[in-house]
């Protein structure tokens, strides 16, 4: 089915302080769209563990928000993005308690187990993206 | 900077988190309540959430960080009043919270606070724990 773009928007993501503000962001996207609370607050503990990811392990990079229409279905759709080192190995970060840094190893699973959809791509020595959904 | 202030009721330390954490806030929060323990010799932390909306990993490490210094200054740590779309979250998110106790409101936690001085008291250690208070 073809996904429309019905809104979108694009959010930096430099210092902790952002990282709250797209909290804030996804969390009035959710809303607008009509999620109701248990997947509000689902998309939107995915998109601080990722932008949380882009500041920490990207060094910084952003979030792009849409809102988009696939049919009569609406969704809610978020990407970050990094030129950070990328990483090497998927399949190991997307294990739970894997971490390159000082966090809990939960970011990237974590995410994924809250959405409906999850992609990554990674280039090492060029960044990541990561794209999750949530339709209503 | 904004710290979250903490306050001392008997043998006990209460913090309600009512604002959006962000890193920094959450790390001062966590060295605030050590120092504040080893101050006041606090055998309770109640930690009252009910108004995050989100406890995410870096959130929930600082829950457990917490609790796990406070155990070694000889504290115990409760968490009350996770709202019921958190508890959701945390649980599909695969966050353990290790250590903590928790509580499904103030009253409770208090309880459970409660509950561990008086058997102090009864064991005969509850008198002189307020001793460097000042």
């Amino acid at each position: 089915m073809t996904v429309t773009v019905t809104k979108a928007e694009t959010l930096p993501i430099r210092s902790g302080d952002d990282v709250v503000r797209v909290r804030q962001r996804v969390r009035a996207l959710a809303i607008e769209i009509g999620l109701g609370l248990v997947d509000q607050t689902k998309i939107v503990t995915a998109a601080s563990e990722l932008a949380r990811n882009t500041l920490d392990y990207g060094g910084g990079g952003d979030m792009r928000a849409e809102i988009v229409l696939a049919g009569m279905r609406k969704g809610l759709r978020l990407t970050f993005e990094d030129q950070g080192p990328g990483i090497a190995d998927i399949e190991q970060a997307l294990t739970d308690h894997y971490t390159s840094g000082g966090g809990l190893g939960l970011g990237l699973g974590g995410a994924k187990r809250l959405s409906n959809e999850f992609h990554i791509e990674s280039t090492p020595g060029a960044g990541t993206r990561v794209t999750i959904a949530r339709w209503k | 900077m904004d710290r979250i202030p903490i306050l001392k009721l008997g043998g006990a330390l209460i913090v309600t988190i009512q604002v959006d954490m962000h890193d920094r806030l959450a790390l001062a929060l966590e060295e605030d309540l050590t120092a504040m323990i080893a101050r006041t010799g606090a055998r309770g932390v109640l930690i009252e959430i009910s108004a995050l909306e989100i406890v995410d990993s870096f959130i929930g490490r600082m829950l457990v960080s917490i609790a796990a210094v406070s155990r070694v200054l000889d504290a115990e740590t409760v968490v009350a009043g996770m709202r019921p779309a958190v508890a959701i979250t945390l649980v599909e998110l695969g966050l353990e919270l290790t250590g903590i106790k928790t509580a499904l409101n103030v009253e409770r936690g208090m309880a459970l606070i409660q509950a561990r001085l008086s058997k102090d008291e009864e064991d005969g250690y509850g008198g002189d724990r307020d001793r460097h208070e000042g």
